[in-house]
């Protein structure tokens, strides 16, 4: 509550069972403001799972979280508003175009037809897809598809950005590209909370917490995580924690 | 915001050529091709005789039964044992044995017996058959007697005689009374299953995740998903219409008007079942098969083949739920009786229930969040 004003996201001993398995196992921590936020860990550590509570996808089976001053249990449709989100699995509509996707979602957030096509063109500019505008979003390659989703995600403007493995299965050049993208937002003042297991993207973060098992084992920035466990690199510091894992990757 | 999810869901249909084609020309092949086959007359019933009399009055039976139209003569047998190989390789549905001394007997005696044997594994078709069989064996049996009365003062027997008038479909055109039904059923496949199917690809692919991060409201997802597909049910059941009128002559004979003020809300029951399933189902396949398997019940204690009359009492009971049954009397009712809105306010009435019904319980169970 005292960080409130500084705090993105506070997360209080969120919880999440399937059954009698804990997918997220009482985890607490803050998100500042306009910091890259990382979030580590094997496949089935239970990253998705938080991400998917803080986003008002899945209700919490017990502890709480309070995104942008609003309560995950209680009010998430209002943090919807005030959030983008980028799925795991690429899920923009692949039957329509490029632009028709941005004016669907652009029509959703509540933006005006001029709002729309301004940030169109601008997006189109910046990802070089002019070209590309009237083409069946299905026939992108997944480079492509990876940063039409990022900045659809954005097209809102959103204070904050959840992306969940936002660079999965594309290749390094792409990774690159991607992570200027998030940069760009970040300077602009956007909270990016970024979900990954790729160990070197973890040194672009801000802060990085790794899961293992459902919990958080350690959180800080990457340069102070390399030398608290005495390595020269966050993979150093994953394997270490990831020794202890019990559960089985999926 | 209704606007943009109202675009998005129409180009999704007309880019999708498989739905084009099932709204389309599904709906036209089979109304071109089931009435004609679905129907209750009973034709081409394959006849085998055995005929141990082989006299005048025997052939001319035989002939009398053919001239009928009704039946298909497999062939004369020597025996009735011969014929029963008919029956047993299902080349027969009925076997006519006319005894030895049949003409001697009718002559002399006034009565002779006749033995007809009918194959029971089609029933329908075979007992039709057989009391056409009994009719045509008894008109040619009057045919008989008022040719040996000579100049009768007085009948020695008082008969009675019926004649029938069919009300409202006075041809007994089968056609009349299949065709509206089949339309219903069309627009019941129609809608259930393209919305129920459109929500879960949507599960399926993994978009509705996109969707339900957005602050969109969960009623106008709803509508946004309900609208585009209310119009091609419109469609779909104008196009019926048309093909009803150019094909099989159907004219309504009430006002066309009250067929569409029904399917509006008709529709909105139907593509609220649809949109029920969808938050119950998870694949595609799931879908299909609820879906299915409802609507093989509602078609089949819809009135379509059946009368709803003639079904035991648990099962009419059933057909109170069954939106099909109303929207098949409806139809029937406009079409063929020329039905005034008073007539069928009660129906509307309950399909608007089922419509109010269907559809909250569709939003109340389409949950954002899991």
């Amino acid at each position: 509550m005292y960080h409130e004003l500084n705090d993105m996201i506070v997360a209080d001993k969120l919880t999440k069972t399937f059954g009698d398995f804990t997918a997220v196992d009482a985890i607490s921590f803050e998100v500042k403001k306009g910091e890259i936020f990382g979030f580590l860990g094997a496949n089935g550590a239970g990253k998705s799972t938080a991400m998917r509570m803080l986003c008002g996808l899945l209700q919490p089976s017990s502890g709480s979280a309070r995104v942008a001053g609003h309560d995950i249990t209680r009010q998430s449709e209002k943090i919807k508003q005030t959030i983008g989100y980028m799925s795991q699995k690429f899920s923009l509509y692949e039957d329509l175009t490029v632009k028709e996707n941005m004016r669907l979602y652009g029509g959703i957030y509540g933006m005006n037809l001029t709002a729309i096509k301004a940030k169109t063109a601008s997006i189109a500019s910046a990802l070089h897809l002019q070209e590309e505008l009237d083409t069946l979003v299905g026939s992108l390659p997944l480079g492509w598809k990876q940063k039409l989703a990022f900045s659809v995600a954005m097209f809102h403007s959103p204070p904050l950005v959840f992306l969940d493995e936002p660079t999965g299965g594309v290749d390094p050049v792409t990774r690159r590209e991607f992570w200027e993208l998030i940069y760009a937002a970040a300077h602009e003042g956007t909270t990016v909370f970024v979900t990954t297991h790729y160990m070197d993207e973890a040194e672009y973060c801000d802060r990085v917490c790794i899961m293992v098992d459902g919990k958080i084992q350690a959180l800080d920035k990457p340069g102070a995580l390399r030398q608290m466990y005495n390595t020269n690199s966050i993979e150093g510091v994953f394997l270490q924690l990831a020794r202890t894992a019990k559960r089985m990757a999926d | 915001m209704l606007r943009f999810l109202l675009e998005k869901e129409f180009r999704q249909i007309f880019r999708n050529p498989a739905i084009i084609r099932m709204m389309f020309i599904m709906p036209v092949v089979q109304l071109v091709i089931l009435p004609l086959a679905a129907n209750y007359e009973v034709k081409n019933v394959a006849i085998a005789i055995v005929d141990h009399d082989h006299s005048s009055y025997s052939q001319k039976l035989v002939h009398k039964a053919m001239a009928s139209g009704y039946f298909k003569l497999t062939g004369y047998y020597p025996s009735y044992k011969q014929a029963l190989v008919q029956i047993e390789k299902d080349k027969a549905d009925i076997i006519m044995e006319i005894p030895a001394h049949f003409e001697k007997q009718l002559v002399r005696e006034s009565e002779a017996p006749l033995l007809l044997s009918v194959n029971a594994v089609n029933g329908t078709k075979a007992n039709i058959g057989a009391g056409y069989l009994h009719t045509i064996i008894r008109q040619y049996n009057q045919e008989i007697r008022l040719q040996w009365l000579q100049m009768p003062r007085l009948p020695d027997q008082l008969q009675i005689q019926t004649t029938f008038t069919n009300w409202y479909n006075p041809g007994m055109n089968y056609q009349q009374f299949m065709v509206p039904g089949i339309l219903v059923v069309l627009l019941t496949m129609v809608g259930a299953f393209l919305t129920a199917l459109n929500i879960v690809k949507e599960k399926e692919v993994g978009t509705i995740e996109q969707i339900n991060v957005t602050p969109v409201k969960k009623h106008l997802f709803i509508l946004g998903k309900l609208i585009p597909f209310w119009i091609m049910g419109q469609i779909v059941l104008t196009l019926g219409l048309l093909i009803a009128r150019l094909v099989y002559h159907i004219i309504p004979a009430g006002n066309i008007g009250l067929i569409y003020l029904f399917s509006s809300v008709y529709l909105l029951a139907v593509l609220g079942l649809g949109l029920l399933l969808s938050t119950y189902a998870n694949t595609q396949q799931q879908a299909m098969l609820l879906a299915f398997f409802l609507l093989m019940i509602f078609i089949l204690l819809g009135g379509l083949y059946t009368s709803i009359d003639s079904m035991p009492i648990w099962a009419q009971a059933i057909t109170k739920f069954n939106p099909v049954s109303y929207f098949i009397e409806v139809m029937r009712m406009v079409v063929m009786k020329g039905s005034q809105f008073s007539d069928i306010r009660h129906h509307l009435g309950i399909m608007a229930i089922f419509a109010l019904v269907l559809n909250t319980w569709a939003i109340l169970n389409y949950r954002k969040r899991q």
